[in-house]
C-alpha cells in the first residue's frame, strides 16, 4: 500500500553542512496495517511523514501509495489517496466554517466540488449519523462554527473529515500532542476505532510511548533519519512503554558517546 | 432630497467595491491593492465601449471581465510566482495605471450624449416612480437609487448563493485554512485565482457604474478604493456584525452606504474635500487598531 524506496530528504543550511533528515529509508506497509512511528526530537519522523504528505520534497528515492508513484505529485493531488490529521487542530479545520461545511469540503476530497449546494439534506443526515457514532451529542452542533469547539472535538471532526471517503493511507501527525490528557485519550480511542472499523492503512507519528506501546500492528523507531527499530506481530504486542523508554535512553547514550568522540577528535586534529 | 439620494446611489454603487474587498480581504485574507486599478479599469473599459456605441450592459460585462483578468493576474503573481500579496497587488495596480491611460487615450473621457444604463433606467423606472406622485426631478434620481439598490442586492445574493455551493465553500475553506484545503485536495493557488477574479470583477462593475453615474471616466478615480472597501467592511461589521455569511455580506454593503453618508455629512459640515482620503485612511486605521486597544477581537467571517 505504502512503499518507500531509499527515500532521502536533505536540508542545506547556509554555510553549514547538508543534513539528512531522512536518510535512505525503505519501507513497505501492506494494506490494512496500522503503523506507529516514534523517534527522538529531530529524528526525522515528522519529515518522513511530510515527505509522504507532499509538504517536503524528496532529494532522492521514490514514494508510492496504492501503486501510484506519487514522488512528484503536489500536496493537493496526493490528497486523493492520502487523508491527513495535523498536530494543530486549527490546521485541519476551517474555523470560520460550520462543522457541516467543513465536512462538506471533506466530502469532495480528491474530486471536483462542482456547483451543487454544499450542505445538502443528505450530507446533513449522514454527517449527524457518523459524528454521533463517534461522539454522541456532537451531531447536534453541526451548524456551529468549528472555531467555537474544543481542540479535542476539532481533532475528532478532522479525523472524520480525513476518513469521510476511505483514504488509501491515513497520516496522523502527533495529532494528540496539542490536547489535554483527557481529550487526547478520547481522540486516541476514536482514532483506533475508525482505523479498525474501516480497516485503514495508517501511519501515526506520536511522542507518547504509552500510545506507541498500546496502539498499532507495527512499531517503527526513527533515529537520525533512519529506521532504528521495526517490530510487528507478537514482538510488537510484547513491547511495553518501559522497553521503549530504555531503548530511547540507549540511543541517547550512544549519541552522547558519539558527540564526545567527535569533540575529542576535533580537539586533537583541528 | 436629491443630494441625499445621490449620496445613497453613490454609496450603493461603491457597495460593490465593499463586497469585492469582503471577498479578497475577509474570505482570503488578501489585502488586494489591485482594487484601485481594477476600479479604474472597469470605468475605462465600460466608458470606452459606451462612447464607441456599444450597449451599456455589454460594456459593463466587458469591464467586469477586464477587472476579473486583473484579479487573476495578481493571484497568479502571488500564488504561482511566490510574490507577497501586497507587492503582487502593487505591481499589477501600477501596471494597470499605464493600461488605463493607454486604453482611455487621455486622462479623462466624458460620456457626453452616449446612452448609459442610467439613461435607460430614467426611461423605465423614472415614469414608474412618477406615478406614485413623486415630482419629476426627484423621480429620476429615485429611480436611479432603486436601480443601484437592485444591482447591489443582486450582487450580494449571487455571492451568498455561490459561497454556499460546494465550490464556494471550498474557496472559503481555502481562504480560511490553506493547510486544510490542500489536505483535502484543493489547489489553494487556483482558489485564490478564483477569489480575486470575483473580487475584482465586482470592483470593476462598481467603476463602470460610477463612470456612467457621474458621466465620465477618469484615470485617477480608483485611487484609495481598497481603503474605501476596507472602511466599509469594518464599519458594516461594527454596525451589523458578522455572524454568518449572509449577515457579513449585508454588513459590507450597508457599511458602504453608511460610510458614504458619513462622508457627505462631514463634507457638509465643512471638511475640506482634499482631506477626504486621509480621513478615510484614518477611519480604517482606527478600525484596525481599536479591537486590539479594547481587547475584544472579533472572529473572522
Amino acid at each position: 500500500m505504502l512503499d518507500l524506496d531509499r527515500a532521502t530528504v536533505q536540508f542545506h543550511s547556509p554555510g553549514g553542512p547538508a543534513v539528512r533528515a531522512v536518510d535512505g529509508v525503505s519501507l513497505h506497509v501492506p494494506a490494512g496495517q496500522f503503523v506507529v512511528v516514534i523517534g527522538t526530537n529531530g529524528s526525522g519522523k515528522s519529515t518522513l511523514q511530510g515527505a509522504i504528505a507532499g509538504t517536503v520534497r524528496l532529494s532522492s528515492g521514490r514514494i508510492a501509495v496504492a501503486g501510484h508513484d506519487i514522488t512528484n505529485w503536489s500536496q493537493h493531488a496526493r490528497a486523493g489517496l492520502v487523508g491527513r490529521v495535523f498536530q494543530d487542530p486549527r490546521a485541519g479545520t476551517a474555523g470560520s466554517l460550520s462543522v457541516l461545511e467543513n465536512l462538506a469540503v471533506a466530502a469532495c476530497r480528491g474530486r471536483f466540488p462542482g456547483l451543487g449546494w454544499a450542505t445538502s439534506r443528505r450530507l446533513r443526515d449522514e454527517a449527524a449519523a457518523r459524528l454521533g457514532r463517534i461522539v454522541p451529542g456532537l451531531e447536534s452542533r453541526l451548524d456551529q462554527p468549528i472555531g467555537s469547539m474544543s481542540g479535542g472535538q476539532r481533532q475528532i471532526v478532522t479525523l472524520l473529515m480525513a476518513t469521510w471517503h476511505r483514504p488509501e493511507l491515513l497520516l496522523l501527525d502527533e495529532h494528540t500532542a496539542a490536547l489535554d490528557p483527557a481529550a487526547a485519550d478520547r481522540v486516541v480511542r476514536a482514532t483506533a476505532e475508525l482505523i479498525r472499523a474501516g480497516r485503514l492503512t495508517a501511519l501515526m507519528v506520536t511522542h507518547s510511548l504509552a500510545q506507541a506501546a498500546s496502539l498499532g500492528d507495527r512499531l517503527i523507531l526513527v533515529h537520525r533519519g533512519r529506521i532504528e527499530l521495526d517490530v510487528e506481530g507478537a514482538a510488537k504486542r510484547r513491547l511495553t512503554a518501559d522497553d521503549l523508554a530504555d531503548r530511547f535512553d540507549a540511543l541517547r547514550r550512544t549519541d552522547q558517546l558519539d558527540d564526545a568522540a567527535a569533540r575529542t577528535l576535533a580537539d586533537l586534529y583541528i | 432630497m436629491i443630494t441625499l439620494l445621490a449620496t445613497w446611489t453613490f454609496g450603493l454603487a461603491l457597495a460593490l467595491v465593499a463586497l469585492g474587498v469582503f471577498v479578497s480581504y475577509r474570505l482570503f485574507s488578501f489585502p488586494d491593492i489591485t482594487t484601485d486599478g481594477s476600479f479604474t479599469l472597469g470605468a475605462v473599459v465600460t466608458a470606452g465601449l459606451i462612447v464607441a456605441g456599444h450597449d451599456p450592459a455589454v460594456a459593463m460585462m466587458a469591464g467586469m471581465a477586464a477587472g476579473a483578468a486583473a484579479g487573476v493576474t495578481t493571484a497568479v503573481v502571488h500564488a504561482f510566482l511566490g510574490v507577497e500579496p501586497l507587492l503582487a497587488g502593487i505591481l499589477v495596480s501600477t501596471a494597470l495605471a499605464s493600461v488605463n491611460l493607454v486604453a482611455l487615450g487621455r486622462s479623462n473621457v466624458p460620456l457626453g450624449k452616449a446612452t448609459t444604463l442610467f439613461n435607460q433606467v430614467d426611461r423605465v423606472l423614472g415614469p414608474a416612480v412618477e406615478r406614485f406622485g413623486v415630482e419629476p426631478t426627484v423621480a429620476g434620481e429615485l429611480g436611479r437609487a432603486v436601480f443601484v439598490l437592485l444591482v447591489a442586492a443582486m450582487a450580494a445574493a449571487l455571492l451568498y448563493a455561490f459561497f454556499r455551493t460546494r465550490l464556494g465553500t471550498a474557496m472559503r475553506a481555502g481562504g480560511d485554512t490553506p493547510t486544510m484545503a490542500r489536505a483535502l485536495g484543493r489547489d489553494t493557488g487556483l482558489l485564490t485565482v478564483g477569489g480575486l477574479a470575483i473580487s475584482n470583477a465586482l470592483t470593476a462593475a462598481a467603476g463602470g457604474l460610477v463612470a456612467q453615474y457621474q458621466g465620465f471616466a477618469d484615470v485617477q478615480m480608483g485611487i484609495g478604493m481598497v481603503v474605501w472597501g476596507m472602511a466599509s467592511v469594518f464599519l458594516g461589521n461594527a454596525l451589523v456584525g458578522s455572524a454568518g455569511l449572509g449577515t457579513a455580506l449585508m454588513a459590507a454593503a450597508a457599511g458602504s452606504v453608511t460610510f458614504r453618508l458619513l462622508v457627505a455629512t462631514a463634507l457638509r459640515a465643512g471638511l475640506d474635500p482634499d482631506w477626504l482620503k486621509a480621513a478615510t485612511a484614518a477611519v480604517v486605521l482606527a478600525a484596525l487598531v481599536a479591537p486590539r486597544m479594547f481587547g475584544s477581537q472579533r472572529g473572522k467571517t
